[in-house]
């Protein structure tokens, strides 16, 4: 009986770990939703939601419960099993990248070492669930939705990886914690990598917008064209965990932004007053930040057209990245990177 | 270890079930899909073995970039099911000789070791940072054989764009370089005109 608790211990020790990851992240995403009605409706002059509870406090719970209520309709034409698939391959990955997130020097669920490649590959699984939403609705609005996303995704993900690269050649290794060690310094927020990596940083972050099919690279939804994309067929809790996936991998994206070009939890100058905060608020703090851009480009500007998405991709941050790359491996090199300014970073 | 070897079953059960789907599904859109599921379940697989850069790398090359072009391609056509299934048995001897072909090498290969030494040598020698230890290996020892395989690569990319890149007259372009050049002088011609009077502007509209 006791080796048979000794087995089941770390076990319940993970799963209350993961429960402890799940449960904020899903507050977070609520609360993310009322954030971006907020900001957009004071940005546009407007009160936002301001009825439920105080200030509209309440009015995720609100959608939440709404949300739950609503019966899951599935179209006659779909395809019954990967119609009901589809939400289910879209959350998952959304989810899953965060076992490898740190959120201080020792908080982090898996210290895997090609956490980086890691979160990569699962990010990339996240096209599956859109492409399978739109293929089985059986209608062209969705499947067109499906299409759509699946190119633009394929896409960005390369210019994304690029972006990284940089990263890792920065800091010589794929672990998110050692990444983010490797940044810190006496320069404080001067030594972060969203300087020297000022034009990947730039990148990664639009292609992050594009990845989570966000304003202004939102077609995959277009509706004005195509009512609303792939999730065009979807209902009750099926449309409730799209939502919950776009959301989650904005907060991800952000995070990752913060980890890797932001410092993480560093806090900006390592002297007295800000040693004294917490690294995991510094984390919030940055990570609200970058979430706060992708408000801000929701509500500023006019959705892209497909083909110049498309040649944004492919001829601009490509070749940006390529020649980035490029500079930082020169800098590395002996000679450069001793140079008087280029001593900080290389 | 009883854990793993659990692990190890069930992975290889849904390998083996997804693999076999895949080439009888009657629907081209779930056979790309269960090649998928048979992708990440051999990832798993190879977790097991501690090669966790491969695992992760197939997972991102095939799962994430292949099969999504893959999907895309095959949930756009149209295809007919009793035509392809027509020459079933003419292709069958040439199938069953390929197959015999595959299992011949397979266990030329797997003769030396076996397949439960071959997972605890790789288990045993996988060093605590795969990443680095294949770089190291790549970089060095295979270094020619590396540079080789991205010059093949290189030669394929340069040929599928030229075999696909093919200009039709009748659609239309956009160059951007030249939206990007037009400046307002090219496009808009301010005219002064005098003040009118009421009088004056209605006789000469009349």
């Amino acid at each position: 009986m006791s080796a048979y608790l000794e087995q089941l211990l770390p076990t319940l020790l993970i799963i209350g770990k993961i429960v402890l990851i799940i449960v904020p992240l899903l507050l977070s995403v609520a609360y993310l939703t009322l954030a971006e009605r907020k900001v957009i409706g004071y940005m546009q002059v407007r009160m936002g939601p301001n009825r439920v509870g105080f200030r509209g406090l309440l009015q995720p719970i609100a959608d939440v419960v709404k949300l739950f209520m609503k019966e899951i309709i599935v179209p006659t034409g779909a395809n019954k099993i990967v119609f009901i698939l589809a939400p289910i391959i879209t959350l998952a990955p959304a989810f899953v990248a965060w076992a490898v997130i740190p959120f201080g020097p020792e908080i982090v669920l898996a210290d895997v070492d090609a956490g980086l490649l890691f979160i990569m590959a699962v990010a990339s699984m996240g096209v599956y669930g859109v492409v399978m939403a739109g293929w089985a609705s059986n209608s062209k609005y969705a499947f067109l939705g499906g299409l759509r996303c699946a190119a633009q995704i394929v896409s960005y993900e390369i210019a994304m990886g690029f972006a990284l690269i940089g990263v890792l050649m920065m800091s010589g290794s794929l672990n998110l914690v050692t990444i983010v060690q490797t940044q810190a310094g006496p320069g404080g927020f001067l030594q972060w990598n969203w300087l020297p990596l000022l034009p990947l940083f730039v990148i990664y972050f639009i292609s992050g917008v594009a990845e989570t099919n966000r304003a202004p690279f939102d077609v995959a939804e277009g509706e004005s064209e195509i009512v609303a994309g792939f999730h065009v067929e979807y209902s009750g809790v099926t449309f409730a965990m799209f939502f919950l996936a776009e959301y989650a991998n904005m907060i991800l994206i952000s995070t990752l932004a913060a980890i890797m070009f932001l410092g993480g939890w560093l806090p900006p100058l390592p002297v007295a007053p800000f040693t004294w905060v917490p690294g995991f608020l510094w984390l919030a703090a940055k990570v609200a930040f970058v979430l706060l851009l992708f408000l801000w480009l929701r509500a500023t500007f006019p959705r892209y057209r497909y083909d110049q998405i498309m040649r944004l991709g492919w001829k601009v941050f490509i070749p940006i990245t390529i020649v980035w790359l490029f500079v930082v491996g020169v800098a590395m090199q002996e000679p450069i990177r001793s140079w008087p300014v280029l001593r900080i970073w290389f | 270890m009883a854990f793993q070897s659990v692990l190890f079953y069930l992975f290889a059960t849904v390998l083996v079930v997804a693999a076999a789907r895949v080439v009888t599904a009657r629907n081209p859109v779930h056979a790309a899909l269960f090649l998928v599921l048979a992708f990440v379940t051999s990832a798993a697989l190879w977790l097991l073995l501690r090669a966790e850069f491969l695992a992760i790398t197939l997972v991102l090359v095939y799962v994430g970039a292949v099969m999504v072009l893959f999907l895309f391609v095959v949930m756009m056509l149209d295809i007919n099911i009793d035509q392809m299934r027509e020459g079933f048995w003419r292709y069958l001897p040439v199938g069953l000789l390929v197959a015999a072909v595959m299992v011949v090498e397979m266990w030329l290969v797997l003769r030396h070791h076996g397949l439960a030494s071959a997972a605890t040598h790789a288990g045993f020698t996988a060093p605590a940072s795969n990443t680095k230890a294949l770089g190291m290996l790549l970089y060095t020892q295979y270094a020619y054989a590396f540079e080789l395989a991205a010059v093949i690569l290189l030669v394929a990319i340069v040929a599928a764009i030229a075999l696909t890149q093919r200009r039709r007259r009748d659609s239309k372009y956009q160059d951007p370089a030249a939206q990007v050049r037009v400046r307002r002088q090219d496009r808009v011609r301010l005219v002064s005109m005098p003040a009118q009077k009421r009088e004056e502007a209605q006789s000469v509209k009349v």
